[in-house]
Formats: structure tokens, C-alpha cells, sequence
């Protein structure tokens, strides 16, 4: 079998042109220069609509930021004496502080409180996309990581170690200095307490993705929503403020009504 | 004939008593038991609602007696650690210690054990704050006066070692908070100058936390703080029998008898049924308000500690005088670091406890008063003692708010730095405040009960005389009332006087300043010339 094809390939490799590499390699240019040219116009076309509609959603937020936000922040965004630059804080900031109507501020205090919300979602998007487009920074989480399906065991121990401090274990709130406070975490969205994780609003410290990584940050998420779901196995929770409240009650409630018990036993005799 | 009728005589004699008689007569004959029942079961009790307080607090210790025994069924008193594998999802696959882990299971895979876990620790609260309440309601009534001083100090040994039940309680189950509570204790052990290092390092066996303390938290906890508390509640108790118990003052009612009821039947069916009730108000609040959510606080881990850590009310005191010190007083002398920080409050607070601890004995030398006292003061009829109380309870209650300045700023909205600047300031001024307010309330009482007496109460009718005068005709009291206005005990301030080598000693002249400081404002009982001179005066 061998002495016979090799007179066989000696002949073809005369032919040359006609060697089965050689039109294999053509097929994969041909293929490589019209999907490329297909790709490549294709891409060409998209990212000009989605520039064409964030150009829109851009000038929408500049429009929203300088009549809302640049007393304060500057019609640069570049900041004021009365509030801080927003270049670089990403979309994800913009998102949580207007989108817990945090923002805009309209009482000086201590810290900005949490109120009513001022604006729409899509006001909120266009506000977000303008600073976002101001310089790169936190963008907006993706949802596969709000999803509170993550494990709640290391969610709740790195918000012991992490978060408790401020917030309290069961993310009741808790005092800082100066009148500032940690608020209480209950009720808060998925993907505000992701955005407060990335961009540290206000007197928060910034969590990054090399601090805690963001399937970390979905752990933690996990566990708070858990506490949400969950109601106190014990009861009544007492606001969960610890001993403080539970020693009030006891005194308030507890003794309150024995005493008013022994006054009911002894009044009977008389 | 005869012997018929000896034999039915017999018969009707073990008839009439029945099996009853018969089982207290074989009873007695071995146990002579019918002269105790005899003379506790007419021992007579005064009734009113403040003679309860002790009650409650001996209700609750027999609570807390019960469902403790239930929890050491289940608990593991071992820090050695263990892989959480429990129902509770949040802590699945956690290390912590066989401590933690069991107070978990007992908490979610034991039938009835939260439930018990709440009923232990709502009843330990309870515990404390009657017998704080009780307390207070002897010193204001003066019903630690002889006889009864070596049973108010007795009562109040009670009451550090209910502190010290509680403490030892509350650290045992190795979760965040109870660990952040040993590592204040700790942390005060070791600011003492010279021992504290090694007192910590003894207590601990070894650097905090080690793997010792909650086993040796566990042996004081249910063995040795708990024999000396029954000891002790033994001897209270023999003591209130054989001082027979005060009374309010009242029309009958003197040093040498007791008005009220005998304990059997109407005592001991009133004090049975309140132990139900106050057992019963134990259960509802356990079973429907959280206590110490230690699957919230997670295993002991000395790198976090939560907002809002506190120790259980009882211990707030000593936490917000820690809280209250001012910055910048430890520094280091002599090679070695002087806590000042935390020598301060120490000191403080140990003093405030043996001031309490002595009072009766500081009062009774002030008075120089040998007598028994059975009928009690109404707290306006000893203005000083209760100025001197209202201040102690304004002092502990700062230090008590102190402990929670975080909660106050955070629910009212205050900074701080505010909240701790003002505590600061009342724990201070707040005591004389409260005292000579206190005092000046007290004296305007007498003075209103002095007037009542005299001229009885306005009826705000007035009446013109046949010479035209008008008048307004006052109600006088009736008697039963006027006696409770009358009868108390009045102290003159003593006078400085030589002893029999004609010397005036140091401790006279202290005890002189004491006795006017105490006596100086005095409002003195009606005396019955007076009275019958006010009488004569109206008809």
C-alpha cells in the first residue's frame, strides 16, 4: 500500500497549487476577511446607536444636573465650597444618593438623610450616565450579583467584621461622631447596599472588589436580606438595639405590670 | 359489753380525724413539724403592695432556678472549637466554640429551649430590678433601721452577687457580645496598677480569651454564686421572721404589734398565687420578645465588635462610668502604664457600693438612735435620708444612661459628643440638685401634713358670723388620718458635749456636724398640746 501512494503524492506534489493545507487556508482567509468585515462593520453600526442614544441620555442628565445639582456641585461637576467634585464617582454613586432621594440635599445637617425620592428611574439613569461619562468610575452593579442567592453564612460573617460596627449585627444603625449616624439596613434595596459598598457615601469607607470581592459583596447581600425576610425566631425583636432595649422593656413593661399587680393584690383586702 | 364500746370509741376516734389526721399525726410524731406550722402559720403580715417587691425578686430567682437546670441539660460549657452544623442557615459551616454551638441548638433544635433560653434571661433581668426595687423602697422607708441593719447589708450582698449571677450568665454563651463583654472586664483587671496582668492572665488562664473562661464562668455560674444566693435568701428570710415585719404607721398600728393577716390561710394563698402571676408575666414576655438574639451576635471573634454592644441593664452603671472619663489620663510613670482612665470609675464605683453597703450604720451613728424601729418612716418624715437617696438614685441613673449615649443620639437625634458632655456634667451637679430639690419637697410635705392637722382640710365654705365676720369653715381630719400624720420619729441635731475626761474629741465634733447637717431643717410632729389648742381655737 505504501510503495503505491508514494508515487501518487510525488505526483500531487507537482500539481502543487491543488495540496489539500492550501485550501484550507484559503477558506479560513476568506472566512477571517468577510466575518471580520461583517464584524467589524456591524460593531461600527451599534456603537453608533448606543453612542446616539447616551448622547441623549448624557445631555438629558447634564440638562437634570445643572438645574438640580450644580449650586452645590458646579456646572462642571468639578465641585464647590458647598460640595464635593463628582468626577470619578461613577454612576454608582450618582444612583444611590439621588436614588435614595439622599440627594439633592436640602437641609444642612450632620449627614445627608434619607427622604422621599426626587426624582424618576430614567431622570435618575440620565444623571447617572452624565457623571458616568465625566471619567471612568464605579459603574452600576450587574444584576447576577443582586440576586441574594449567595452564601448568607460568609455574607453575615463579613458583615460582622466589616459592617457591624457601624450598622450593628443586625443591621439596626448605629451612633458616629459629630451627630452622623450609620443608618439602619433594613428594607434597603439590593442594589443600593451594593452601591454604598462601592462608593462609600458620605462617612462610609469605600469597600472595593479587592477588599471584598463582589461575590463577597452578594454574600453580604444574602445575609441582609435574609434578616429582612426572616422575622426574629425569638419574637418581637425590640428593635433590635440589644440589652438597651430589652432592659427598657423589662423595666417599662415588665416590673411595670407586677407592680401594678401587687397594687391590685393588696387593694383587694381593703 | 365494755370492751364493745372501747373498740367502736376507738373506731370513731380514727374516723373523726381521718386519713388526713392520721398522716399529720404520724408526720408530727417523727418530726415535731405542727409548732413551726403553728407559729409560721400565724405569723402575721401587714399588707401592702411594696411589701411585694422582695416577693417578685424571690419568684424570679426560683424561675430562674428552673429553667436553668433545663439549659445545663443542654449546654457545653467548652470553648473547644466545632464546625456549626445546626438548622440556623446564617451560621452553617461556621467555626465556634461547643458554647456557642450548643446555645444554638438549644436555641432552634431543642424543643422548648429558646423558650427557656428567653425565660432564663427575662426572669435573671427581672430578678435584679426587684430586687433593686425592693431596695429602694427599704432605704426610703427606713426599714433598714435596728433591727434590721445586718439584714439590709445581707439583702444588698444579694444584690452584687445577682450582678455577678447575671455577668457570668451573660458571658457564658460565647457569642460577639458576651465575648465584648470580657474584654471590657478584662481590660479593667488589667489597668490595676502591678496585679492586674497577672489577675487577667490568672482568670483567663493565659491571654485573653483563651479556652478556659467560659468553663470557669460555667462552675460559678451554676455551682458556687448560686449556693451562697440560696444560703443567703435563707437568712434574709429567717431574719424577716424573727424581726417580725414593719408597717406603714397607722390608726392601732405601734413598735410592739403587727397589723394584718396571718399566713394561713391568707398569705400563703395570696403569695402562691403571685408566684403564678409573676411566673406568668415571665412566660408571655418570653415567648414573645427576643432576648439576646445570640444567632444575630455570631461566634466570639475578638476583631469585631457591633454598635450598640451594652451589657445587660444591671451592669450599665459600671459601663457608662467607663463611658463618662474624660480623655488623656493614663500615662506612663515609673516604667509602667497608669490607667487612670479606668482606675477612676473603679475606685468611684466601689466606693458608691460600700457607702450603700454601710448606710445603716452611718444613719444610726449620725442619730444615736439605740431603739428598735418597727413602724416605717414616710419618706418625707426623714427629709435628709431622702435627699440623700434621691441623689444616689440621680448618680446611678446618669451612670445607667451614660451606658446607652449611643441609642439616646442616635432616637433623639443628638450628636454624641453632646449626650456624653451633658451626662458628664449631671453625674456631677445632678446628686445636689436632686438633694436639696428632694429635701425642700420633703420639708413643704410636713409642712402641708403639720397644717391638716391643725386645721383640717379646706372645705371652701364660708360662713358669716351673726358680728358680721366672715370665716372659712375647715373639715378636720379624722382620726385614723391624723395618726398617720402624727406619729413619727424626730431628731434634734446633738449637742457637742464633753466626754468624762472633759475633752471634745474629733470623732464627737464629726458626728455633731453630721447629726446638724442632717437635722438642721426639721418640721416637728404635731405635739398634743398643740392640737388641742388648734381645737379649742375652732369651736
Amino acid at each position: 500500500m505504501t510503495t503505491i501512494s508514494t508515487p501518487k503524492q510525488t505526483g500531487g506534489r507537482k500539481a502543487g497549487r491543488r495540496s489539500p493545507l492550501a485550501s484550507v487556508a484559503l477558506i479560513a482567509i476568506g472566512l477571517l476577511f468577510t466575518g471580520g468585515a461583517y464584524a467589524a462593520f456591524s460593531t461600527s453600526t451599534a456603537s453608533a446607536e448606543t453612542n446616539a442614544a447616551s448622547q441623549q441620555t448624557v445631555g438629558e442628565g447634564q440638562k437634570l444636573f445643572a438645574a438640580n445639582c450644580a449650586t452645590c456641585h458646579g456646572l462642571e461637576a468639578a465641585g464647590t465650597e458647598a460640595g464635593p467634585s463628582l468626577i470619578g464617582v461613577g454612576a454608582a454613586s450618582v444612583d444611590f444618593q439621588v436614588g435614595t432621594g439622599r440627594m439633592p440635599m436640602q437641609l444642612n445637617g450632620p449627614q445627608a438623610e434619607k427622604k422621599a425620592v426626587q426624582f424618576t428611574d430614567e431622570q435618575i439613569a440620565s444623571l447617572a450616565a452624565y457623571v458616568a461619562s465625566l471619567a471612568p468610575g464605579p459603574a452600576l452593579p450587574d444584576a447576577s450579583l443582586l440576586d441574594g442567592e449567595g452564601d448568607a453564612a460568609n455574607g453575615a460573617e463579613l458583615f460582622r467584621i466589616n459592617c457591624a460596627m457601624c450598622h450593628n449585627v443586625a443591621g439596626a444603625g448605629g451612633a458616629l461622631t459629630q451627630g452622623k449616624y450609620a443608618p439602619a439596613l433594613a428594607g434597603v434595596t439590593e442594589k443600593h447596599i451594593y452601591e454604598a459598598m462601592v462608593t462609600g457615601p458620605q462617612n462610609m469607607p469605600v469597600f472595593n472588589d479587592m477588599n471584598i470581592s463582589p461575590e463577597s459583596k452578594r454574600d453580604i447581600i444574602t445575609y441582609l436580606k435574609y434578616l429582612d425576610n426572616n422575622p426574629s425566631p425569638g419574637g418581637f425583636a425590640l428593635g433590635a438595639l440589644g440589652p438597651v432595649s430589652e432592659g427598657l422593656f423589662l423595666w417599662i413593661f415588665g416590673l411595670g405590670s407586677i407592680v401594678a399587680l401587687t397594687v391590685w393584690i393588696t387593694a383587694k383586702s381593703n | 359489753m365494755s370492751t364493745a364500746t372501747t373498740t367502736t370509741e376507738l373506731v370513731e376516734t380514727k374516723k373523726s380525724g381521718g386519713l388526713t389526721g392520721a398522716a399529720a399525726n404520724y408526720i408530727d410524731e417523727r418530726t415535731s413539724i405542727s409548732t413551726a406550722v403553728k407559729e409560721l402559720g400565724r405569723k402575721i403580715f401587714p399588707d401592702h403592695w411594696s411589701f411585694l417587691l422582695g416577693e417578685v425578686a424571690l419568684y424570679s430567682f426560683v424561675i430562674i432556678l428552673l429553667s436553668g437546670s433545663f439549659l445545663t441539660f443542654f449546654f457545653s460549657a467548652s470553648m473547644t472549637p466545632v464546625e456549626y452544623d445546626g438548622s440556623y442557615m446564617p451560621l452553617k459551616g461556621v467555626e465556634m466554640s461547643a458554647a456557642m454551638a450548643s446555645s444554638l441548638d438549644i436555641s432552634f433544635d431543642i424543643r422548648g429551649g429558646l423558650l427557656m433560653r428567653q425565660v432564663h434571661h427575662w426572669a435573671a433581668l427581672l430578678f435584679v430590678a426587684a430586687i433593686g426595687l425592693h431596695m429602694l423602697r427599704i432605704y426610703f422607708t427606713g426599714a433598714f433601721r435596728k433591727p434590721r441593719e445586718l439584714n439590709w447589708v445581707i439583702g444588698f450582698v444579694l444584690f452584687i452577687l445577682a450582678m455577678a449571677e447575671g455577668f457570668t450568665g451573660y458571658s457564658l454563651p460565647d457569642d460577639l457580645l458576651s465575648g465584648n463583654g470580657l474584654r471590657i472586664i478584662d481590660g479593667m483587671v488589667k489597668g490595676m496598677p502591678l496585679v492586674g496582668t497577672w489577675i487577667s492572665f490568672l482568670l483567663f488562664g493565659g491571654e485573653f480569651p483563651g479556652e478556659a473562661i467560659v468553663g470557669r464562668l460555667y462552675s460559678l455560674h451554676i455551682l458556687l454564686l448560686p449556693a451562697i444566693i440560696v444560703a443567703l435568701i435563707a437568712m434574709h428570710l429567717l431574719f424577716v421572721v424573727v424581726h417580725k415585719h414593719t408597717q406603714y404607721p397607722g390608726a392601732g398600728r405601734t413598735n410592739q404589734n403587727v397589723v394584718g393577716y396571718p399566713v394561713l390561710p391568707v398569705y400563703a394563698a395570696k403569695a402562691g398565687g403571685f408566684f403564678f402571676i409573676v411566673f406568668g408575666i415571665v412566660m408571655l414576655m418570653a415567648s414573645l420578645f427576643t432576648i439576646n438574639p445570640i444567632w444575630n451576635y455570631g461566634p466570639y471573634d475578638p476583631s469585631p465588635v457591633s454598635a450598640g454592644t451594652q451589657p445587660d441593664w444591671y451592669i450599665g452603671f459600671a459601663d457608662g462610668a467607663l463611658r463618662l472619663i474624660p480623655p488623656g489620663l493614663e500615662f506612663v510613670w515609673l516604667d509602667r502604664t497608669w490607667s487612670f482612665n479606668i482606675l477612676i470609675p473603679l475606685v468611684t464605683l466601689g466606693l458608691f457600693i460600700l457607702v450603700v453597703l454601710i448606710y445603716p450604720f452611718i444613719e444610726a451613728w449620725v442619730t444615736g438612735d439605740k431603739r428598735e424601729h418597727h413602724i416605717l418612716d414616710r419618706p418625707r418624715n426623714a427629709p435628709t435620708r431622702t435627699a440623700i437617696g434621691a441623689a444616689g438614685v440621680t448618680f446611678y441613673a446618669v451612670l445607667w444612661a451614660t451606658a446607652s449615649s449611643d441609642i439616646i443620639a442616635t432616637h433623639f437625634k443628638v450628636t454624641m459628643e453632646g449626650v456624653i458632655h451633658t451626662m458628664q456634667f449631671l453625674a456631677i451637679v445632678g446628686p445636689f440638685i436632686a438633694f436639696f430639690v428632694t429635701k425642700r419637697i420633703c420639708l413643704a410635705l410636713q409642712k402641708k401634713d403639720r397644717e391638716i392637722v391643725l386645721h383640717g382640710y379646706e372645705s371652701g365654705r364660708i360662713v358669716r358670723l351673726p358680728g358680721g365676720e366672715y370665716i372659712e369653715v375647715h373639715q378636720p381630719v379624722d382620726e385614723y388620718e391624723r395618726w398617720k400624720l402624727v406619729s413619727y420619729n424626730d431628731y434634734k441635731p446633738l449637742m457637742i458635749r464633753p466626754n468624762s475626761q472633759g475633752k471634745i474629741t474629733v470623732g464627737q465634733k464629726a458626728r455633731a456636724g453630721m447629726s446638724r447637717w442632717f437635722f438642721e431643717d426639721r418640721i416637728e410632729p404635731v405635739s398634743s398640746t398643740e392640737l388641742e389648742r388648734s381645737h379649742s381655737d375652732h369651736h
